[in-house]
């Protein structure tokens, strides 16, 4: 069993650091997004896709994957619902309120690798959250990608997050945006049905083309394979996994899945890594 | 400028991709152009089944009428979708309401026609019902994934 050396630093990992909410702004009628800054000062690196421990003092602590931008580490950004005890404290936190913060941890987007390749971007309801980092640095770096497209599904028009930044991203000319609700309402006048099903109408070049995956389980497993039907291999499919994590550093095995831990070896995976367990009901 | 006619708009559309030429012929014969402005119905649920569409252009809604509620979208279709599979099955009665959300340009298929030809070339009829089957598979999978609201809120905490 793997111990921890007495030298070994914890602060980052083990002990959270103290961030000072600046500002809390409403998604949707549970989901908030919190900008954070350190107590202390200085910036906050991470890589598209990994997660931060957020704990709520007297309260817990929860996984919560980074939603800001890579290129303003002096912002953290954390976009959460609140459906449990944690997050909803999480929420009601005010400006000027205090969390703390462990990480960032696990593994990130494959934004180095997907250079020269055409990438497509598939969102379901709250993961857009974790993606959000990866396409404000394919829309930074635009010259390096072939075509970018984004496809976004949430439940109803009043789930979406970052409508401004959606209706943003729509206006330009360098990336195909498409969005879709499940049901919808009021005025909406956009598509209705599951994301899958724009999925086979992606103008992308097959055989150069990257996909990156976030939303529930079940919306993964069907994306996946209408990406395969399109003709995208299991290779360049990348999956952004949730578990039950407590630790984020692989030793209390609470989101073991296989043989991998979420926290440390995920939660982005190459689909082909973890397809043997992917419907495993055991795990 | 090339106008391209009926047996190519048939031949490179999707649903029809890799059908033999003479099936495509005799889909031709039966195909026509239409246009339908915003906000105008193409079909309404109860009406006779009597075509089905190749979406050129546009986006059209599914709907299914409440009292209580007006017109319920249930999903849109739009560029290189089929529209419509009622044609097909007895009582060839359409099940929802469709409508164009905006400007929609499509291939009209006249179900008389083609369910004449189904009849006196059985190949041909399997063949289009093997591919009718295909949608009607996605649009029963979709169907079931919006029943899921795999949207909603599981905790894990």
């Amino acid at each position: 069993m793997a111990m921890l050396q007495e030298s070994e630093p914890l602060e980052g990992t083990l002990l959270p650091e103290p961030f000072i909410v600046s500002k809390v702004r409403r998604e949707t009628r549970d989901t908030f997004t919190l900008e954070m800054e350190p107590l202390n000062g200085g910036e906050k690196h991470f890589t598209p896709g990994q997660f931060n421990m957020i704990y709520v003092y007297g309260v817990g602590e929860v996984p919560i994957s980074i939603s800001g931008d890579p290129a303003e580490p002096s912002i953290l950004k954390h976009t959460v619902r609140a459906v449990g005890t944690v997050t909803r404290a999480i929420t009601s936190v005010k400006r000027g309120g205090m969390l703390g913060v462990r990480g960032p941890f696990g593994s990130g987007w494959p934004l180095k690798e997907a250079e020269g390749y055409d990438v497509v971007v598939v969102a379901g309801g709250l993961g857009l959250a974790p993606l959000r980092p990866a396409i404000l640095h394919l829309l930074r770096n635009r010259e390096r990608y072939g075509r970018v497209a984004i496809l976004y599904g949430a439940r109803t028009p009043m789930d979406m997050l970052y409508k401004r930044e959606l209706e943003r991203w729509r206006a330009r000319f360098d990336i195909d945006l498409d969005v879709t609700v499940d049901h919808a309402t009021g005025g909406w006048k956009g598509n209705v049905g599951v994301v899958t099903t724009l999925i086979p109408g992606l103008k992308v070049d097959v055989p150069n083309t990257v996909a990156l995956v976030c939303g529930p389980e079940i919306m993964m497993r069907f994306t996946v394979r209408e990406l395969n039907k399109l003709g995208i291999p299991d290779e360049r499919i990348y999956i952004s996994m949730e578990r039950n994590m407590k630790c984020a550093v692989g030793f209390c095995g609470h989101c073991q899945f296989g043989p991998q831990f979420i926290c440390r070896d995920g939660p982005v995976f190459r689909y082909d890594v973890i397809r043997p367990f992917f419907q495993v009901r055991e795990v | 400028m090339s106008v391209q006619s009926m047996e190519d708009i048939i031949r490179e559309h999707s649903f029809f991709k890799g059908l033999q030429e003479r099936y495509v012929k005799l889909l031709a014969g039966c195909a026509s152009n239409v246009r339908f402005n915003a906000g105008e119905y193409i079909f309404k649920e109860g009406g006779r089944a009597d075509k089905f569409y190749l979406i050129k252009s546009g986006k059209v809604s599914i709907e299914i009428y409440s009292p209580e509620r007006g017109s319920i979208i249930i999903q849109t279709l739009g560029e290189g979708d089929v529209l419509g599979w009622s044609w097909l099955y007895p009582p060839y009665r359409w099940h929802f309401d469709a409508r164009a959300l905006e400007l929609t340009r499509a291939i009209a298929l006249d179900a008389e026609c083609l369910r004449r030809k189904c009849e006196e070339d059985k190949e041909f009829g399997y063949e289009l019902l093997k591919r009718f089957s295909q949608i009607i598979i996605q649009r029963l999978q979709s169907a079931r994934l919006q029943l899921l609201d795999v949207y909603g809120h599981a905790s894990r905490e």
